[in-house]
């Protein structure tokens, strides 16, 4: 009888998968051979200081995302088999599923290629497999999301045509400057960027409240999807405190590299994520947490566990967060306040709260709701009722850095717009907070050479200098933008609950 | 603030048992359930024990399979072949 091979520990398995598949270059210097790695000032001493606290390896990693991918798509199956559009809370819902495909779908695929470069840019053979799941775990993500999105794209709008509408619509440059301005970073500033500031910092947010929503909702593709996409992530934010502490143990200068670099990634991650805070409080017709809770839980007190942690290295919290959590209690109306305006111009719906939502408001965000977000609303239902539903005529002023429409306000007074100006080789740059004015005094350089699209659209570089001209260009129709109530959307769901003996919802 | 790791499950036949685990080796873990997704908060440090899952299988239990059932996390990572450790060094 054959003896029972003997099985290899986890850490023996992890040393014998990474490091020991690796080597020295003798024919090119190992400077030549990982050019990158070294230009924007970290030093690493001992690149076998690198651990991955999970110690995943090639052959585990199959095995788990096999299994992963069986299970999602024996639901993705069932889902479409089923015709579970049908058991959404409401067609209003699909609002936040449009977001996700134009948004954050695309960042998807961005950052597989990014962690693409770095799996291959690292001198460390540790960071480099890691990087190496990751960069397939952002393509998986990418896929199976499109496969869960192709259902709904039988019978929405706003889901066909993805590629165009991420390359030219102008609201998209939010996302993908983002990823756009990490991408061409330095690795080490890339890898900080995206799996510790974003990921490890943020993106709980995402997939946590928003997902446990999207359940909640009857969304159970997303649901799926989002959950098979975060275990992956898990992975990832292990990553990202990882390559953190690495930079810090390696050498004390480092530190303020990553600190600057926090302070950043921070701010833009912060930013981006009011418009899942939006999609939260506005686009889930059945509630699990307002964006002000998600943000007590999830920055005040596990991201401040977390820089409680790190203070050890000398790391301090990232810059304006006391600005962020000010602004919890508004950010989310400001946002819906200028969706709601522009959605003629986009391929999204929106409408009014129902009495019922602004009153949910009224108990989540208190006084402010009431004196200055409330009023709005009544004021543009009043005009509504009159036939005069209110667009804005003009695509808005964005922010120089995280390409935000300039509506936020000044950290002490909601009422007092904040739009900051930075003058660089003659031309002045506007920017929506200190946090962005700060990133842009930084590298100026870089910046100032930013693609903003209402610029370009106004200069007539994209189909005409027309907002119509524009809409022609982007290949998007009247009927999958503007008013939810009315649209092509409401009107079909509205048709479905009927014939399924439901109330059907009625308009504000 | 109590300087809370957690751990995010998916809810779930699978994880049931990782979860009643969770609970019987860390008594201060808080469970908190929400649509889809379980997460378990607890001050400083939070366990989970190979065995202790193996005795609420009732069969082998490899401690990566986790992954299969995980949604987030937040505390540094000890991963052995036994035990999985959250942690917050303070």
């Amino acid at each position: 009888m054959a003896a029972k091979p003997r099985r290899l520990n986890l850490t023996q398995k992890y040393q014998l998968m990474t490091r020991g598949l690796d080597w020295e270059t003798t024919y090119q210097s190992m400077d030549d051979v990982f050019p990158y790695d070294k230009y924007e000032g970290i030093k690493i001493k001992d690149w076998d200081k690198w651990q991955d606290p999970f110690r995943l390896t090639m052959d585990a990693y199959w095995k788990y995302q096999a299994e992963k991918e069986r299970k999602l798509y024996a639901i993705l199956d069932g889902f479409a088999q089923n015709n579970s559009q049908l058991n959404i809370s409401d067609a209003r819902y699909m609002n936040a599923v449009k977001i996700w495909m134009q948004g954050v779908t695309p960042l998807e695929y961005a950052a597989f290629r990014g962690f693409a470069m770095l799996g291959r840019g690292f001198r460390g053979a540790g960071a480099r497999v890691a990087c190496q799941f990751q960069s397939i775990d952002e393509m998986r993500h990418y896929q199976t999301q499109m496969h869960a999105f192709s259902h709904y794209n039988k019978y929405f709008n706003g889901f066909r045509q993805f590629a165009r509408i991420r390359d030219r619509a102008w609201y998209l440059s939010i996302p993908k400057s983002y990823f756009e301005d990490a991408v061409t970073a330095g690795p080490f500033e890339l890898i900080t960027a995206i799996s510790f500031s974003f990921e490890y910092v943020l993106t709980n947010l995402l997939f946590m409240p928003f997902v446990s929503g999207a359940a909640y909702n009857g969304d159970m593709a997303t649901t799926t999807f989002g959950f098979s996409a975060q275990s992956d992530e898990s992975r990832h934010m292990t990553l990202g405190l990882e390559v953190i502490k690495f930079m810090l143990e390696q050498d004390e200068g480092n530190l303020p590299i990553v600190q600057q670099w926090l302070d950043k990634w921070f701010w833009r991650g912060y930013r981006l994520l009011g418009l899942v805070g939006t999609m939260m409080d506005y686009m889930l017709p059945k509630k699990v947490m307002s964006w002000r809770q998600a943000w007590e839980i999830y920055w005040e007190e596990s991201g401040m566990a977390l820089f409680n942690d790190l203070a050890r290295y000398g790391l301090r919290p990232p810059k304006y967060h006391e600005v962020a959590t000010k602004e919890k209690y508004r950010i989310t109306h400001e946002f819906w306040c200028t969706i709601y305006q522009f959605s003629h111009a986009t391929a999204l719906y929106t409408w009014i709260p129902t009495e019922e939502e602004l009153d949910w408001f009224s108990a989540e965000y208190g006084e402010l709701f009431d004196t200055v977000y409330r009023p709005r609303y009544e004021y543009w239902a009043e005009l509504d009722r009159k036939g005069e539903r209110f667009f804005q005529k003009r695509l808005p002023v964005v922010c120089n850095v995280c390409q935000i429409p300039i509506f936020h306000t000044m950290p002490d007074d909601p009422l007092m717009n904040c739009c900051l100006v930075s003058e660089y080789k003659g031309t002045k740059h506007q920017m929506c907070s200190q946090g962005c004015k700060d990133i842009f005094d930084h590298e100026p350089e870089k910046y100032c050479q930013a693609y903003i699209p209402p610029q370009q659209i106004y200069q007539g570089n994209c189909g005409g200098a027309t907002l119509e001209a524009y809409k022609e260009w982007l290949h998007i129709k009247d009927e999958e933008t503007g008013e939810y109530y009315g649209s092509e959307d409401h009107i079909m769901w509205e048709g479905w609950k009927a014939q399924s003996g439901k109330p059907a919802d009625a308009p504000a | 603030m109590a300087d809370n790791v957690f751990i995010a499950l998916q809810n779930n036949p699978d994880a049931q048992p990782i979860i009643q685990a969770i609970v019987e080796d860390n008594p201060a873990a808080v469970v908190n359930d929400s649509p889809g997704m379980v997460k378990i908060d607890c001050p400083k440090r939070l366990v989970i024990r190979r065995e202790t899952v193996e005795e609420k299988i009732g069969g082998e239990f490899n401690l990566q399979d986790i992954h299969l059932t995980l949604i987030s996390l937040a505390g540094n990572i000890e991963e052995d072949d036994d035990e999985f450790v959250l942690q917050w060094n303070i």
